[in-house]
């Protein structure tokens, strides 16, 4: 029993752990707190599994913008707290509940403790066409170059859930401005934190997009990055949520897709496939296709977490 | 030999069934929704594991189903933020955040 | 040399979780707000600090050794703000007698 497998039993113990208060605990706060913290461990998981570029993701998305989301979701909702509880389903129903996840995860845990040895990898592929790609990091090949189009669709779909949150709006407040109007102490900490780090968090986040070329991170981190500071100094009343209307906000948001499928279908006709990259050019297409893509995922999370229009300009 | 993947692997697999029995068993919709997170989270090891075992050519691990986790975690952080949403229009509009087998009010709610 | 180097490192990220053990062990112990707030701040600043000075000498590289401590600064600036924060509704709900 090496001190690496004890550390990961430890940490696997920790995880365990905080997965089981979340859904056992009482309060609907408690609940989020805890699994807040069990996003954050999960990240160091990842990082034990080798999956540096996810373990970002994770800390980034998992941990920071759910968590925000819970928190101000479970404070909205804390006046039905008592109402819910009174409709826990009975004990005959929570046993049965409990046998099927037992030997669903039993079944789980046999299926990985029998995986084929060697295992299946498409490793050898990825770093035989990496060269043509033009990046050293493996895993933004995977999301920029080889498989393209699930990332073109997947911008698509945060789209889509954007559209969703707006179509809640009253009809009254459609194209408005989302979420309360903070205002906080334009002395105070939360100012002060909102002008020192929001320069600094726009820098790491352009950072780490730069840098996803060759070592870990990437467009959508660095656009969790960029969401979080925005969020940050909308919190702080140092900006006000803009309307929804306004035509910069929509062309942002839709720069990202559109520039990926503009790119992919010139692929199309320069090198034969739609979202194939002529090789000389494909460190550059991959660039101009990462930053708008950057930004737009940058306002779109914003925006999901603000939440439907509520008043109007 | 016990490595990463086998602990982690059997700890996602205990994650889905949390998740599935929290969602199952909680009767107010954001606890379901926390354990609809720890579900997918679980899944998503799994493919960590897959990842880690396929470690070759010199990576650390497989890259392709690390891609594939990275789209899962931003499209889950959409369909949370599209749930939360639907929660609290839920809230305001009928004051609470579960949906009942009553019959519906005779007054139209209010768009 | 290099024996004396990992030694720095081991007592160094010793000495920072001792400090992390203190702060939790003053977070489950102390009776309000503010005083556990103060218990968080010691695992932050000192914790934190001494982690990232006994991984110093082996970060790397000058760059990446300034990143590490840049990590420290922006989780002490974060820290600190969120303890006023807190503080500050914790006063306002529950004055201090």
């Amino acid at each position: 029993m090496t001190m690496a497998s004890l550390f990961d039993l430890a940490l696997a113990a920790a995880v365990l752990a905080l997965a089981w208060w979340t859904i056992s605990t009482r309060e609907a706060f408690a609940a989020v707190i805890d699994f807040v913290a069990y996003g954050l461990l999960l990240a160091l998981v990842w990082v034990r599994l080798g999956a540096v570029d996810v373990a970002l993701t994770e800390a980034a998305i998992g941990g920071g913008l759910t968590g925000g989301l819970l928190i101000g979701a479970a404070a909205r909702l804390r006046a039905t707290e008592a109402a819910a509880a009174a409709e826990r389903p009975g004990p005959a129903v929570r046993l049965i509940a409990a046998v099927g996840s037992a030997l669903i995860a039993a079944g789980l845990v046999a299926a990985v403790l029998s995986l084929p040895d060697p295992a299946p990898t498409l490793a050898p592929n990825a770093a035989a066409n990496l060269a043509a790609t033009g990046v050293g990091n493996p895993v933004t090949a995977v999301l920029m170059a080889f498989r393209a189009t699930d990332t073109v669709l997947e911008k698509v779909v945060l789209l889509l859930a954007l559209i969703g949150v707006w179509s809640l709006a009253a009809d009254r407040f459609w194209g408005g401005r989302p979420g309360p109007h903070h205002q906080a102490d334009p002395n105070g900490a939360l100012a002060f934190l909102a002008r020192l780090l929001s320069p600094l968090g726009i820098v790491i986040g352009a950072y780490v997009l730069w840098v996803s070329a060759d070592e870990p991170g990437g467009a959508f981190q660095g656009g969790t990055i960029l969401a979080a500071m925005w969020l940050l100094v909308m919190m702080a009343g140092l900006t006000d949520a803009p309307p929804l209307r306004r035509r910069w906000l929509r062309l942002l948001l839709i720069a990202g897709p559109a520039i990926f499928l503009a790119v992919g279908a010139a692929g199309l006709w320069l090198a034969g496939a739609f979202l194939a990259y002529p090789v000389a050019w494909a460190k550059p297409l991959i660039l101009l296709i990462e930053v708008p893509m950057m930004l737009t995922v940058a306002v779109t999370l914003g925006l999901l977490l603000a939440g439907p229009p509520r008043r109007l300009e | 030999m016990l490595g990463p993947a086998h602990i982690f692997g059997v700890c996602g697999a205990a994650l889905v069934g949390f998740g599935l029995y929290g969602l199952i068993a909680s009767p107010a919709p954001l606890r379901k929704l926390l354990a609809f997170n720890l579900l997918g989270s679980g899944a998503f090891l799994l493919f960590g594991v897959a990842a880690r075992r396929g470690a070759a050519a010199g990576f650390p691990g497989d890259p392709i189903p690390q891609a594939l986790v990275i789209t899962g975690l931003v499209v889950a952080f959409s369909a949370t933020g599209l749930a939360v949403a639907l929660l609290v229009r839920q809230f305001e509009v009928s004051g609470a955040s579960t949906l009942r087998s009553d019959p519906p009010p005779p007054a139209d709610a209010e768009a | 040399m290099s024996g004396l180097i990992d030694l720095f490192t081991i007592v160094a990220v010793s000495a920072g979780a001792f400090f992390f053990l203190a702060g939790t062990v003053g977070l489950l112990r102390f009776p309000d707000a503010l005083t556990r707030l103060h218990a968080l701040t010691k695992a932050d600043n000192l914790g934190l600090g001494l982690v990232v000075l006994g991984l110093l000498p082996h970060a790397g590289g000058l760059l990446a050794a300034l990143k590490l401590v840049a990590v420290w600064l922006l989780v002490l600036l974060s820290g600190a703000t969120i303890s006023q924060l807190i503080a500050r509704v914790a006063r306002r709900e529950a004055p201090p007698s």
